[in-house]
């Protein structure tokens, strides 16, 4: 009898388009300790499987420490045949550990389960900081001070793919410029490099990518800037706004690109060699969002104005309706303000060239 | 096999047969149906929910007619009128009272700034006429603009909204994308005072 219920269930399991497939889909476990992260039971030794790697442009998360580590499926490699969107082998696992003041408060794990589907998780340390527990799909709201009335919030599951599903790579801190040689001195925030971290020149010698790219250690990547400055400003902005503001994303038709490409950071068909897509899509141009003191006079950068620069203003809201990143943060990065107002402020006259020569017929 | 046994499988069987030639039926159907037809249904549903859901209710301007409030249907769906600049908002005294609203429905203050509603229409510059289909089913399923930016203010109930399936929201934007382009440019949020 009960195999004959079971056929006519089947039957109308087909017939209404059901299948079992989702519930046999690889789930995240419930506790960190589950993810493959450490090294027999616990929380105390990080399985040497996991190789660290650090950004050398971190994005900005309100000062939180953060440590990375990788783990490539044994004798696999990673496809890099597009050098700009890198397609991990399935069995691919990421984790990335927060802490505030050295207090860790979660740990958000990605591991690729197919071909076209990555897990997210995110884990929340406990009190004693012995293991971290699977979070809700909606996310976890103010987890930690991070400074006087603003606390930490783990992002929901959607929030994670705003901005991880933006380009046709949901890995966003693991690319050629961020795992580059020849960092940049002068990045922001960068974490130091662990000595046994995971860079371009490592995946290269241990031939954990595929095709062979010996120009990532010849001739590693880097921005080409005007200045250090400006060489800091672009990665900054490339790791904090590029992530939505690129060409793939469901939002390139506001037409800010600010995520720097090594294929795609051409010139525009203009003279200027650094007519760069993020120069291009920025100087002198306006946006949807106006600086309110003074619409008229508003461009996304206002070359040698950062007060009508609606970039900048952005950056140092964290107002609800003018914050950007919008979110992932509660505090602004003074730095980062500092660093992309002096850039601004800087060589007014090169900039109005640039709005010029990049600008013209775009505003 | 028990008589009562072998009446409820022969029933379950012919439900599945049923079910499966009704399904496969509807599936004919669909695929045979004229696409202009099935644009049109797709339009009459997203009016449908566009008029129970309220979406009039904030993003039509409001007038006083002869009989009092009335919503002002020559501008339908397309927000807070350009034209209307609003004096700053006034400042309520401490208490229970946080919120105020134009008379038009189309601007409202409280603890989040002042926001005016978006215009609806697909006018390119002013309204819908750029966005996609994948935006705006992000935009109400997340509750930010267009999926990834700023967070869509008060008293947009996008929450509700978010619970409608990706069809219905594709029906809501079908019937916005359907209606005639009205340039209407609506202002900016307006952050609240340091210190609130």
């Amino acid at each position: 009898m009960k195999w004959l219920f079971s056929g006519a269930l089947v039957a109308l399991m087909g017939a209404t388009g059901l299948s079992q497939t989702r519930a046999l889909a690889p789930v995240a476990p419930r506790l960190l300790s589950e993810t493959g992260l450490y090294a027999g039971e616990g929380t105390r030794v990080v399985d040497v499987r996991n190789r660290p790697f650090a950004p050398q442009y971190p994005l900005w998360s309100d000062g939180a420490g953060k440590r990375r580590w990788v783990q490539l499926p044994p004798g696999s490699r990673i496809d890099v045949s597009n050098v700009d969107r890198w397609d991990f082998p399935v069995g691919t696992r990421f984790w990335k550990e927060f802490d505030f003041d050295g207090r860790k408060v979660e740990t958000r794990f990605l591991w690729k389960v197919s071909d076209s589907r990555w897990v997210f998780a995110s884990y929340a340390w406990n009190e004693a900081q012995t293991d971290a527990v699977l979070v809700p799909e909606s996310g976890s709201p103010e987890v930690a001070d991070v400074a006087p009335g603003k606390r930490h919030s783990i992002p929901s599951r959607t929030e994670c793919r705003s901005c991880h599903d933006s380009s046709r790579t949901e890995i966003l801190g693991f690319s050629a410029l961020q795992l580059s040689d020849d960092r940049d001195p002068n990045a922001l925030h960068a974490d130091r490099l662990p000595a046994d971290a995971v860079t371009l020149r490592t995946l290269v010698d241990e031939q954990l990518i595929s095709p062979r790219r010996n120009e990532f250690v010849a001739t590693p990547p880097r921005i080409d800037a005007a200045t250090p400055q400006a060489r800091a400003a672009l990665g900054y902005l490339s790791t904090n706004c590029g992530s939505c503001h690129n060409r793939e994303s469901s939002i390139a038709s506001l037409g800010l690109l600010l995520k720097h490409e090594l294929r795609g950071d051409k010139p525009l068909g203009v003279s200027s060699p650094r007519c760069t897509p993020a120069l291009a899509t920025t100087a002198g141009r306006k946006g949807h969002w106006a600086v309110p003191a003074n619409p008229a006079e508003s461009r996304v950068i206002n070359p040698g104005k950062p007060e009508l620069s609606a970039l900048i203003q952005r950056l140092r809201s964290r107002r609800p309706s003018s914050q950007m990143p919008p979110l992932g943060t509660v505090v602004q990065d003074r730095a980062a303000v500092e660093l992309l107002t002096a850039w601004v402020k800087s060589n007014p006259e090169g900039w109005a060239l640039l709005a010029a020569t990049c600008g013209a017929g775009r505003s | 096999m028990k008589k009562s046994d072998l009446i409820f499988t022969t029933a379950l069987i012919a439900a599945a047969i049923i079910l499966t030639s009704v399904l496969a039926t509807a599936t004919v159907g669909a695929t045979s149906a004229e696409p202009a037809q099935a644009a049109a249904g797709t339009i009459a549903r997203g009016k449908f929910l566009v008029d129970i859901m309220g979406c009039h209710d904030c993003h039509t301007p409001w007038k006083i007619g002869p009989k009092g409030p009335e919503m002002d249907m020559s501008r339908a769906l397309s927000g807070h009128p350009e034209e209307l600049t609003m004096p700053p908002a006034p400042a309520l005294p401490p208490g229970p009272w946080v919120a105020s609203a134009a008379g038009t429905m189309t601007a409202w203050a409280g603890p989040w700034g002042v926001s005016f509603t978006m215009n609806l229409t697909p006018d390119k510059e002013t309204g819908l006429g750029d966005w996609t289909l994948e935006q705006f089913i992000a935009t109400m399923k997340t509750g930010k603009d267009r999926g990834k930016g700023r967070a869509l203010l008060p008293p947009m109930p996008y929450f509700n909204l978010a619970k409608l399936s990706d069809e219905d929201i594709a029906s809501v934007f079908a019937y916005l994308q359907s209606l005639p382009p009205m340039k209407n440019r609506v202002p900016q949020p307006i952050d609240p005072p340091e210190g609130r």
